[in-house]
């Protein structure tokens, strides 16, 4: 009786069809997953450290609304050092309440009813209920396994209309675990600026990059400014829990997008804020350590998966497999339920990233070597039926 | 293939598996084996030990760190000092040092008394050392980068599945 008391544009968000799966898969005891998309990692105890002291020096009150000023002096020198980008602290960068904030307030600062969003399927959950709830109408380009799961500039052509206002782009990829390079990225930039499309650009994974160094769209000055890059701490520097983020445009955007900010949120948590500072002055170390790990996990996942007969790319970031299951004959939900019940492993379907992720499972290797290889025998077992 | 990470995977793990080195290096078998094999003829690889929480074994075990002082040897230095200490098999290991003491010797033994006869008759009398410090292990937090604490928390409180 209090549904119809309820927004509607809310009840008709898409529950989620994994969900009955989900609660199952987290209720289930002794299960041995490989469902996460966090870091196994703890967050390097320099940064707990500096968060911590932060708060017994009662640094405890709000920050300014972009965030402090000098965890934005040091995104800025981040993302110069790392990926050659040049931002301003002062007009350039907002600190956000992980990158999820910024995704939902980068859609409500530029999307009018009826634009269209591109998005790239399979794509990670959030993004198409973000534009719905923006006012956006969602459009799905099916990214192809046979092209690793990037952006064509044929696809890109073929999707957009006098109604795209914008594009979300994610890469490397949750859940494909695919990745644009340059030379990826080259055939896709004059179609873009020609459309004057904003390329909402969700880097999060951008650290976990194994072959290539990471590209992001901003990289490119012809469209720089209809970037809006957006990156956080949860994945690099395995601080999921910590809700810190950031985003990244020109002036005009900025000015805009923090309006939102500052009525809605006010500032990041502060102690998170702190924490981010240490983690940028003094962590590359473990991160660099991470990503080692994650790429010897990599190597050793996609050998062991397709030598039990589940085909898998070489994935080029994140830290996600993405194996294609169509040879069982069963859907992705079908295949990840049958799992669970049969050997208790856990998988995500990958219809949960939309229809295009259909025929494939995602499996992340956030694992030690040791749980990977537990989780992969069992998954052998349950495969022979399939052989 | 990455001699490093070779190394650094099995200082870690000792008991991986062939096939799964292969696997995680992107390399062969054989490649692997041969490698390892010819690491130990280097003496690069000096063993495959194990790390071993004896209190939980509920096996009386003690540890001492000693600091030894010693007068260097002409033509000698301090290597043949160290050779006369490192020879006795209660040593478990021992560093040339910098600072006030020229050695650190870890010893191990079933009892303080027994750690205690082995410096007092042995480690003290050993020509040119010309004093001994003995420290004894109280508690041991962290072995070879291993927290040993009862009340480390190493349960995975992730969620299972997560989008």
């Amino acid at each position: 009786m209090y549904e119809e008391l309820l927004n509607k544009q809310v009840r008709e968000l898409k529950p989620s069809g994994i969900r009955k799966f989900f609660d199952l898969a987290n209720t289930k005891k002794g299960v041995i997953s490989l469902g996460v998309g966090e870091p196994d990692f703890a967050t390097p105890w320099n940064i707990c450290e500096a968060a911590i002291y932060s708060i017994k020096s009662k640094k405890t009150h709000y920050t300014a609304n972009a965030g402090l000023l000098e965890l934005r002096k040091e995104i800025s020198k981040y993302l110069k050092r790392r990926y050659e980008l040049n931002y301003d602290p002062n007009k350039n960068v907002l600190v956000t309440v992980g990158g999820s904030e910024a995704i939902d307030l980068s859609l409500r600062a530029i999307i009018e009813k009826g634009d269209e969003v591109i998005l790239l399927q399979p794509c990670y959950v959030a993004y198409e209920p973000a534009v719905i709830l923006a006012g956006g109408i969602p459009k799905f380009i099916e990214l192809k396994s046979e092209n690793e799961f990037k952006l064509t500039k044929e696809e890109l052509l073929a999707a957009i209309t006098p109604k795209t206002k914008a594009i979300i782009l994610n890469f490397p990829s949750n859940p494909t675990g695919g990745v644009m390079t340059r030379k990826d990225y080259e055939p896709l930039i004059p179609v873009l600026k020609e459309h004057n499309i904003i390329v909402i650009s969700d880097e999060i994974y951008a650290e976990l990059s194994y072959e290539e160094k990471h590209c992001s769209p901003a990289n490119f000055e012809e469209i720089k400014d209809l970037v809006i890059l957006i990156s956080g701490f949860s994945k690099a520097f395995a601080m999921t829990g910590w809700r810190l983020g950031y985003l990244c445009t020109n002036e005009t955007f900025l000015r805009e997008i923090l309006k939102i900010h500052q009525y809605i949120i006010m500032c990041a948590p502060t102690a998170a804020q702190y924490g981010a500072i240490e983690g940028l002055k003094n962590s590359q170390k473990y991160v660099d350590e991470m990503i080692e790990q994650y790429k010897l996990r990599r190597n050793y996942i996609v050998n062991g998966f397709n030598r039990i007969g589940l085909p898998t790319h070489l994935p080029h970031g994140a830290f996600y497999i993405f194996p294609c299951i169509k040879k069982t004959g069963l859907t992705s939900l079908e295949f990840c339920e049958k799992l669970l019940e049969e050997q208790n492993v856990a998988c995500v379907p990958g219809s949960a990233f939309g229809e295009a992720g259909e025929g494939f499972i995602r499996v992340s290797y956030a694992y030690s070597i040791e749980e990977i290889k537990v989780a992969i025998e069992k998954i052998g077992y349950f495969m022979e039926q399939y052989l | 293939m990455e001699e490093r990470i070779l190394l650094s995977l099995l200082e870690k793990n000792a008991r991986r598996e062939v096939r799964d080195l292969a696997d995680i290096l992107q390399e062969s078998e054989e490649n692997i084996m041969e490698t390892m094999t010819q690491l130990e003829k280097e003496k690069v690889i000096n063993g495959y030990h194990t790390v071993i929480n004896w209190e939980r074994a509920n096996v009386d075990r003690v540890s001492a760190l000693i600091e030894v002082s010693c007068q260097p040897e002409r033509d000698y230095g301090y290597d043949r000092i160290a050779s006369m200490i490192y020879s006795y098999s209660e040593v478990e290991t021992m560093y040339l040092m910098s600072g006030k003491s020229e050695f650190i010797v870890m010893v191990e033994g079933k009892t303080m008394q027994e750690i205690s006869n082995f410096v007092g008759a042995k480690l003290a009398v050993v020509e040119g050392v010309t004093g001994t410090n003995t420290n004894f292990v109280l508690k041991k937090y962290k072995t070879a980068g291993i927290i040993l604490s009862d009340n480390e928390d190493d349960e995975d409180d992730r969620m299972v599945v997560m989008p």
